[in-house]
């Protein structure tokens, strides 16, 4: 046991229903740490969820108002918490107070899946303290089995949240509040691969540029030292250096880490440096969990059906467990997809594919609607695939190597767009290829826009300059240029974003008292 | 059991009451709160209250679905992203406007501190008196709960001294029963401040729906004020056209009348009612009066005069009149009284426009503390 456990244990029975789950588990090949289950009253688990997970965190309004929404929700009866689990190690869940056994069961048996997937899905890396430069591809993608990687987010939190409230002290709570709705408004300029990768030697050296020569008149050689005197060339040599230095870019190259540059150069006191890096630490901390949505839901209510229905499923328990596990993956209807829904049945149909052996160039090149229909080769990998899957996936690959155009028609997928005409979002297409785009589009980096530090010296005036990667969606101005004030609150110089608005190259700009839209110089 | 989560709570709240101090003339003229009023709370839509971040315009996006239909069906229902009630708390914050309820005591602080309003001295002494207890007595006899460790002790060192058993080398005090004493109470006397707010609207055919919906606002705001000033509060509706009629508060706000005005009719029931029901000498009486000013003869208005400076100003603490702009113009009446009795300093008058002009408006009224 832990010391996260002491809290709040669970009672006897709990206790033995979690070490038959987690047993039955194992034998099917889940491997997660080890598991410490608390049990919470309505309000500390509203509490719990208001804060992300965790027991602490550093103050700031943000938590409150989202608690008031739980509790709010919550005692109209509208929306329930069943479980909430945290990627730590040990991992932590937390279980409601009053609920029946069969949903204290289900519960257990669907963290059983999540924790495996946060110990073995590639994206989880990044989460991991003791994390070393990777030598190679290879690296960065598998599980080492032995490897026990240290994990102790609960208490960087909790230390993250001291320090908050030191400053706190130190400098009154609302100039440090007010300084963290700046950084949060930027806590999505991350850059997650980047961050991978830190810490390896740079593979190539940019090359020393040549020597600076300074054009001379021409003369002869006895004559020189008087037509070009030394005092002169010298004087031209520094002012040609100075301006080749001027021209070196800062950064070198668009940066995507747009807190680290600022965390880097920004002038910022020592302590709103200090908020910031735990701002970022923590954005870097739930990136993942943003990266696997589908897989990870799906995942764990693959495993909680399977637990449930094979093993912990008591006769009488079956009508309660039906309507839970279908009010959970209930696909809703209208404009939404249900990440869990999504994902366990892509789990299932890859099972049955590689099972059936659906896959590979024969079953590609296979045109017969009959054939396909009757495709069984009893092979009888399904299995061993969909735990390789949930390693070396996240959401965007997920569904790009195994969304089939059968698995759209089967769960009636279509897109939606805004009509101007008619004032309203309307059925697009059910057509394969717009349906996968789409989903890819809206999941690729977890539907933010790719903004880049392009110049911390734009003009040669100090200023910030940014550009947006447009890839066919225009940003939400007015949020834009809200944005903008907050970099200008910790650049203190104008900050300036070049985006893309109806088609045309716009730059949007904030000096501090006033936004300008511009179009953007070629 | 206190939570970590209750401080960050009531950041939230602050923050919360400071958007509605910021919106407040927006929140007054737009009516927005009436009929989102519980017993003892109001629920207020707060705007804009999350943390911008560069993010996708929603319209050009779209997405992807599942269910039926065919191309070109309309969508509608679903909320985008989850919408079942499992889940791990996400960072995204819901995107819909907050709705967050607050008190009518805090709203009263509110608009007493963005209007600057100064507190009311309740006028002369009241008469009304509540009895209250208070532990402030001793008695030899009592429940063990409310022994008085001190006295008892006093008492039991004085028995001990007078009796000689006690040594100063040795100071061991033991009380015995009748060394006891016990905290008690007293009865006193407390006055009471009581108010009654006497309402009367002209619902003559010139007042329309947008002048009574401005009364009804104006006159929410201001209960809302004098309910935070005083405890027991009492509210008096009155209309009148060319009769004047004690009504509910229902009524009051629903009621089109056609015919004339006469305002005297108002005023005389006023006076009538402040007579028998409220004292003066144990009321605080706040008369409000609004009308389009449209009133029906020169010799109706030097009777409400008369009416005003012999019965009503006497009784009350000031008597405030609202000339709400009707489109058959303003009438003569604020002009009147301006004249008559603008010396008085218990007088208030007021024109109000159109909404936004009820902000002032109500300041003009109960800027005075009175």
């Amino acid at each position: 046991m832990s010391d996260y456990g002491m809290r709040h244990e669970l009672p006897a029975y709990l206790r033995e229903w979690q070490e038959k789950i987690e047993n039955r588990a194992r034998k099917y090949g889940l491997d997660f740490f080890p598991q410490v289950f608390e049990i919470l009253s309505f309000d500390e688990m509203n509490e719990v969820a208001a804060y992300g997970g965790f027991p602490t965190r550093y103050p700031h309004w943000r938590w409150g108002m989202e608690y008031e929404r739980l509790k709010k929700t919550g005692e109209y009866g509208l929306s329930r918490i069943y479980e909430m689990v945290i990627n730590n190690n040990p991992s932590v869940a937390y279980l409601l107070e009053g609920n029946s056994l069969v949903d204290q069961k289900l519960v257990m048996a669907h963290v059983c899946g999540h924790n495996d997937f946060f110990k073995n899905n590639f994206t989880f890396k990044i989460t991991d303290q003791d994390r070393r430069a990777p030598e190679s591809a290879e690296d960065m993608v598998v599980s080492r089995k032995d490897r026990v990687p240290t994990r102790k987010w609960i208490d960087t939190f909790a230390n993250h949240a001291a320090r908050v409230r030191r400053h706190m002290e130190r400098h009154g709570v609302s100039p440090v509040e007010e300084f963290i709705d700046v950084c949060l408004a930027l806590d999505n300029l991350i850059d997650p691969p980047g961050r991978m990768l830190e810490g390896r030697p740079k593979v190539e050296e940019p090359e020393e540029p040549d020597a600076i020569e300074v054009p001379k008149l021409k003369a002869k050689s006895y004559m020189d030292s008087f037509i070009n005197p030394q005092e002169y060339v010298d004087a031209q040599r520094k002012k040609l250096e100075e301006e080749a230095a001027k021209a070196r870019r800062f950064p070198e190259s668009p940066q995507r880490d747009v807190l680290k540059f600022l965390i880097a150069h920004a002038p910022l006191e020592r302590w709103e440096r200090d908020v910031l890096e735990v701002i970022r630490e923590e954005a870097y901390y739930f990136w993942p969990q943003a990266q696997t949505k589908i897989m990870n839901e799906g995942w764990a209510s693959y495993w909680h059906s399977r637990i449930m229905t094979e093993f912990a499923l008591d006769g009488n328990e079956l009508i309660d467990y039906a309507d839970r596990n279908a009010s959970v993956l209930s696909s809703g209807g209208g404009k939404s997809i249900n990440p869990y829904k999504l994902g366990v049945e892509l789990y299932r149909s890859i099972e049955e594919r590689w099972d059936k052996g659906q896959f590979g160039k024969e079953w590609e090149d296979c045109d017969s609607m009959e054939e396909r229909r009757h495709w069984d080769r009893r092979l009888g990998l399904g299995r061993k695939k969909v735990f390789e899957v949930r390693a070396l996936h996240n959401d965007v690959t997920f569904i790009d190597e195994f969304l089939t155009p059968e698995f759209c028609i089967e769960h009636k997928m279509f897109t939606y767009a805004w009509s101007n005409r008619n004032d309203r979002f309307e059925i697009d297409t059910r057509e394969f290829r717009a349906i996968k785009d789409k989903l890819l589009f809206k999941l690729t980096n977890f539907g933010q826009p790719f903004i880049y530090i392009e110049d911390g010296n734009y003009e040669n005036r100090g200023e910030l300059f940014l550009r947006h990667d447009h890839q066919g969606v225009d940003l939400d101005l007015e949020k834009a240029r809200e944005t903008l004030r907050c970099l200008f609150r910790v650049w203190k110089r104008p900050a300036a974003l070049a985006t893309t608005v109806d088609g045309r190259a716009t730059t949007l700009r904030y000096d501090g008292k006033e936004h300008t839209t511009r179009p953007s110089p070629k | 059991m206190a939570l970590n989560i209750d401080q960050d709570h009531a950041r939230f709240r602050d923050i919360v009451k400071g958007r509605i101090r910021q919106n407040l003339r927006k929140y007054i003229s737009h009516g927005e709160l009436l009929g989102r009023q519980g017993k003892d709370t109001v629920s207020i839509p707060v705007p804009q209250i999350d943390i911008p971040q560069f993010r996708f315009g929603d319209k050009q996006s779209g997405g992807v679905g599942q269910g039926k239909g065919d191309q070109g069906d309309p969508l509608d229902g679903g909320q985008e992203g989850d919408a079942n009630g499992k889940g791990k708390a996400g960072q995204q914050e819901g995107q819909h406007a907050l709705e967050v309820e607050v008190t009518l005591d805090d709203l009263a602080l509110i608009l007493g501190e963005e209007l600057q309003l100064p507190r009311i001295e309740p006028k002369g002494q009241s008469k009304i008196a509540s009895d209250k207890d208070k532990y402030t007595g001793i008695r030899r006899t009592g429940p063990e709960s409310l022994r008085h460790f001190k006295r008892t002790f006093r008492e039991a060192l004085k028995r001990q001294i007078a009796s000689g058993t006690y040594s100063a080398s040795k100071p061991i005090i033991v009380p015995v029963r009748e060394d006891k004493r016990f905290k008690s109470w007293n009865t006193a006397v407390q006055p009471v401040a009581n108010a009654v707010i006497v309402y009367m609207m002209d619902v003559s055919g010139s007042m329309g729906d947008e002048q009574k919906e401005i009364v009804r606002i104006e006159s929410f705001w201001l209960d809302t004020w004098l309910r935070s000033q005083y405890k027991g509060i009492e509210s008096v509706y009155i209309i009148h056209d060319a009769a004047a009629r004690e009504v509910d508060r229902e009524t009051f706000f629903h009621t089109r009348e056609s015919g004339g005005t006469m305002i005297s009719s108002a005023y005389k029931l006023c006076a009538d009612i402040i007579q028998k029901r409220y004292p003066a000498d144990e009321w605080n009486v706040y008369p409000f009066h609004f009308s389009d000013g449209d009133n029906w003869s020169v010799d109706d208005t030097l009777q409400c005069i008369n009416i005003l400076r012999d019965r009503v100003l006497p009784s009350s603490n000031m008597f405030c009149y609202g000339q709400v702009e009707s489109p058959y113009g303003s009438g003569q009446f604020v002009k009147d009284l301006r004249e008559h009795l603008g010396k008085d300093e218990r007088v208030v008058t007021s024109e109000i426009r159109d909404k936004d002009a009820i902000v002032d408006s109500i300041k003009a009224f109960l800027g005075k503390g009175r």
